[in-house]
């Protein structure tokens, strides 16, 4: 019995070691750029430890079952007639609902930290005419934030490109270039279709939907050149729905932003 | 409704299965008018949140007249009792009195769906003016498509309730009352529809 | 209505025509209808995977290549209506389903035959009508969810017959959940009780409970979508002062439910098989029970996780995050409480087992990743790439498919009286669990990098993931071929298997196989205990065979 028990603890103990040596070694993510990433991979890693307990786990005893309890050609009959055990069934209820349980919690934390739970009406004052009803999005910045010096763009997405209006220098880009540690505050609307801003690196989407203009915050950390995908069936070119953020240092962006300043269509 | 069971299982107990027999046939229109609740709900539920959160342009009519809706509302409930009536009748066998009630009922159908198109005619906006416009005549059109419905079961419940050579007799009577509880859902529909669209 | 008020013409059966036409005709008997269900459904299995492999080849280089962009999309909208509609939905609630249910109540049909053959025969033309709206003006190119506004912007036909189509597949479905949901209520054999049903039974009437409930949603919403396209009304239409969002809630308030629509009888089924080849009782029955209501119950609330990036308000991301994690809950019971019926049994490994086992390690790999998705800052970054792609594949093939073909090998004897080969089963179960795995695993780390779904071109980097997932698909495409040829070796020289070759315990098994046109010669048996293996009883009946 105790040399049972022992293999059971060994076991057990092997699973979750691999579990947390995977977790914390295979990296499945792309670069962190923003703020939001490290945060997110946070809950990732959480979660992705926990998936993989429960999967090896099970996966285990699926195998080691197949094996140790299958039918041997001399044998005849049929198993214990078990129906059933209430304890053991009370505690694959509750552990698994105390799991999930926390598991919520702690991604309504995470949610908190990324700004997803911030009311948005209120913050956004300054960008939007009070009659104008803002819909949804993240929000990162808070109503002190707003005055002081983050930088609003307002992006217009369509079939099939994203469009990039700096209202402060009045000029409209194809890219999005954002100073690396500003807040970056964007109204996004859409003029046809349903889109969405993706920008994997910096773990954030966002429907862009017509006639509901959306909030999404980022502030980015990292200097260099990501992707901006489409992430909602558009049309036959939304494969090919893509654009770019530059992020860089304040002053190549200032440069960049004096230079295109009233002009018309910088691509 | 061919059943095996039923007919097979008929010859060992005929009564007792028989009424077993009928029993499901009105749990499954049960069934039925659940499903086709949740179509309305579907509409109701549309139409609560456009009104919650899509205002409607400037300048736009949705001003709702409320006699005719109204008069339609008794009109409907009152058909209820006549059907009702109707089937007591048929109980006691008495073929024309349940005659002249589904004729009342169906004639009270029909003057329901000429008040709902002279309302159509008469309102200051078209199908596709504005969203409210357009939920409107969804909605009304959808409850008027079911009263259509109810009202051609009905005038074939009268062709089939008449007298000697009718198919639906007192022993036979779940063709009524399937189309009694068809009709008194659609009614209950329209009361809940015309609180939720003319009312609030 | 006229289907309810038929009158009884008892002696129709012996009108119905025999041998393998039947299987054409429009027979009443639930057995000839469970058959046409299921071959009618693989064969649009076969056109959905070959739509699937259209769409594998084309991402097998990241340039838009083997097909211009708009077919792709349309290849990818019916890949999804079809698999969904005409494949899984049909095959494991009407095919398993009416052939099963009587017998599991004792019955000799289904309440209601008529409205079952209606239920059908509607499949067959919608789903013409669906694949031959490619060869008109070009089928619906807005993705299997028909999001306005851009299923109002496509081309018009393509959508409306896309509509038309799916509402007469909701339909069917409706007519045939209302008939299950008659069929186990009020058409047990007397002295069969409720919580003495095989577990499938339940899972069939919580199934057919979401389906009454949900699936007249989704026909409402997609009539206001015609009205949209053909009349010009503004419900979902931007420009016109309507609301996208509402038809997103709409569709997934069906559409979630769906997904259960397809899962839970999967579960139901399972439940049958593993007993059976592990020689022990279903673990938990009154558990496994009252998790089939908790999912349905918990299924019905929980859609707007669909749209956490669609301009939901932070309240309902809360709700719906809490609510959607629970549903983990009773799910989890059942995957232990299967593996609790494995544990010191006497398993027969076969195909019916392997798949069923496949399954469990499948669904438990989506079920995690599920709980994943659920959580708000999580689904962000994933929603709508090829992560949300990787996980449902887990969950309706690696599940439901999974559970679909163990359940053909566990009934064929049942159905033909004939053995299938173990063999080609097993190679069949190598074959299509490795090429599944191949194809969707890696599809994951595709959708956390950056690689939205419904695309025809992508970043040049995925090529490598790409390729390996399109070998993947080939696999699957290959596991057919053992399959097929299984079934017709099977059919035309399978060794005959007896009435009872699993010495099973559940009702179907107590007649002949296959089965007299009443299914019992005299009365049904009442079974009390479906699972009662390891019993006395159970042994009394080894002994009486063998």
């Amino acid at each position: 019995m105790l040399n049972k028990n022992l293999y059971l603890i060994l076991i057990i103990s092997t699973v979750f070691g691999i579990s947390f040596w995977i977790g914390f070694n295979v990296n499945l993510l792309p670069a962190e750029a923003s703020i939001n990433a490290p945060i997110y991979d946070e809950l990732f890693k959480i979660l992705f430890i926990i998936g993989l307990i429960i999967f090896i786990g099970m996966t285990i005893a699926v195998i080691y079952s197949l094996f140790k309890f299958r039918k041997r050609k001399d044998q005849i009959g049929d198993g214990i007639a078990l129906e059933g055990n209430l304890s053991l069934e009370i505690i694959w209820t509750i552990i698994p609902s105390i799991i999930v349980l926390i598991i919520g919690l702690y991604s309504y934390n995470i949610y908190d930290r990324m700004g997803g739970m911030k009311e948005l009406n209120h913050s956004h004052e300054m960008m939007t005419s009070n009659t104008e009803k803002i819909w949804a999005g993240i929000s990162q910045v808070s109503n002190n934030d707003i005055a002081s010096n983050n930088l609003s763009v307002e992006v217009s997405a369509m079939q099939f490109a994203f469009l990039f209006n700096y209202p402060k220098g009045e000029f409209i880009s194809g890219e999005l270039h954002v100073p690396v540690d500003h807040k970056v505050s964007m109204k996004m609307e859409s003029k046809d279709v349903i889109h969405a801003f993706w920008v994997p690196e910096f773990r954030i989407k966002q429907d862009i939907i017509p006639g509901q203009p959306t909030i999404l915050n980022f502030t980015p950390t990292k200097v260099g050149k990501y992707p901006i995908i489409c992430a909602e069936l558009c049309g036959p070119y939304h494969g090919g729905m893509r654009a770019s953020i530059i992020v860089e240092e304040e002053s190549d962006y200032k440069d960049w932003f004096n230079k295109n300043t009233k002009t018309e269509v910088s691509l | 409704m061919t059943t095996l069971n039923s007919s097979k299982e008929i010859k060992k107990d005929d009564s007792e299965l028989n009424e077993h027999h009928e029993d499901f046939r009105m749990f499954g229109l049960i069934t039925f008018l659940i499903a086709d609740g949740m179509t309305f709900a579907g509409f109701f539920a549309a139409y609560l949140t456009y009104k919650a959160v899509n205002p409607l342009p400037d300048g736009a009519i949705y001003e709702l007249e409320l006699p005719i809706p109204t008069l339609n509302t008794i009109l409907l409930l009152v058909s209820s009792a006549t059907f009702h009536k109707a089937g007591k009748a048929l109980l006691k066998n008495k073929n024309s009195d349940t005659q002249k009630w589904l004729i009342i009922t169906a004639l009270l159908g029909i003057t329901f769906l000429i008040c709902q198109l002279f309302e159509y005619f008469n309102l200051p906006f078209g199908l596709i003016d504005n969203l409210f416009a357009s939920t409107f005549y969804a909605l009304t059109g959808f409850h008027g498509l079911h009263v259509t419905l109810g009202t051609l079961m009905i005038l074939i419940i009268y062709w089939q309730t008449r007298p000697k050579e009718g198919r639906i007799t007192s022993q036979n009577m779940f063709p009524l009352e399937a189309v009694e509880l068809y009709w008194h859902f659609v009614d209950g529909i329209w009361v809940i529809l015309f609180i939720i669209l003319y009312l609030l | 209505m006229t289907i309810l008020i038929d009158s009884p013409d008892s002696n129709n059966k012996s009108l119905q025509p025999k041998g393998w036409l039947r299987y054409f005709s429009f027979s009443l008997d639930h057995k000839v209808i469970g058959i046409q269900y299921l071959v009618c459904g693989f064969l649009f299995y076969l056109i959905g995977g070959t739509l699937a492999s259209a769409i594998r080849i084309e991402l097998a280089s990241p340039i838009s290549d083997f097909m211009p962009r708009d077919v792709y999309n349309q290849v990818l909208t019916l890949h999804g209506t079809i698999m969904i509609f005409l494949w899984i939905v049909p095959v494991v609630n009407g095919a398993f389903g009416n052939y099963l249910i009587p017998f599991y109540v004792g019955a000799r049909d289904m309440a209601f035959p008529r409205l079952n053959a209606v239920a059908f025969w509607l499949i067959p033309p919608s789903g013409l009508m669906l694949v031959a709206s490619y060869f008109v003006e070009g089928a619906a190119q807005a993705g299997w969810t028909a999001y306005p506004p851009l299923s109002i912007t496509t081309p018009q036909s393509g959508q409306i017959i896309w509509i038309m189509s799916v509402l007469l597949l909701g339909g069917s479905s409706i007519f045939g959940g209302i008939n299950f949901i008659a069929t186990i209520i009020k058409l047990r054999r007397p002295g069969l009780k409720l919580m003495q049903l095989p577990m499938y039974c339940w899972a069939m009437l919580g199934t057919s409970l979401l389906v009454v409930l949900s699936t007249p949603v989704l026909a409402g919403t997609l009539i206001l979508l015609s009205f949209d396209i053909v009349a010009h009304t503004g419900f979902f239409n931007p420009v016109l002062g309507g609301n996208v969002v509402v038809y997103q809630h709409l569709f997934w308030f069906y559409s979630h439910p769906a997904v259960y629509i397809m899962v839970l009888p999967a579960f139901g089924l399972v439940s049958e098989i593993l007993p059976v080849h592990s020689r022990k009782p279903l673990f938990g029955y009154t558990t496994m029970v009252f998790s089939i209501m908790g999912i349905v119950v918990l299924g019905l609330v929980v859609w707007a996780h669909h749209m956490f990036t669609s301009g939901t308000p932070p309240w309902m991301r809360l709700f719906f995050t809490i609510a959607t994690a629970f549903i983990a809950v009773p799910t989890g019971i059942k995957f232990f409480n299967w593996v609790a019926t494995l544990w010191g049994g006497k398993i027969s490994i076969n195909s019916a087992m392997l798949f069923s086992c496949g399954f469990i390690i499948n669904f438990v790999f989506g079920g995690i990743t599920g709980v994943a998705l659920a959580q708000v800052p999580f689904d962000i970054h994933v929603h709508d790439t090829y992560f949300v792609v990787a996980h449902f594949h887990y969950i309706v093939y690696g599940g439901t498919v999974f559970i679909i073909f163990s359940s053909i090998y566990h009934w064929f004897p049942k159905v033909t009286g004939k053995l299938m080969s173990e063999k080609l089963g097993i190679l069949h179960f190598a074959i299509t669990f490795i090429g599944f795995n191949l194809c969707f695993a890696p599809q994951h780390w595709l959708g956390l990098n950056g690689m939205p779904r419904r695309v025809a071109e992508y970043d040049p980097q995925f090529q490598f993931v790409n390729q390996i997932s399109s070998i993947g698909a080939l696999l699957m495409a290959i596991s057919t071929i053992p399959f097929l040829l299984n079934i017709f070796l099977s059919i035309k020289k399978g060794k005959d298997s007896g009435d009872n070759p699993w010495n099973a315990l559940t009702p179907e098994w107590l007649t002949s196989s296959p089965p007299p046109v009443e299914n019992w010669e005299g009365d049904a048996p009442l079974v009390e205990e479906p699972y009662g293996y390891g019993k006395p009883i159970s042994q009394e009946n080894l002994i009486k065979k063998t």
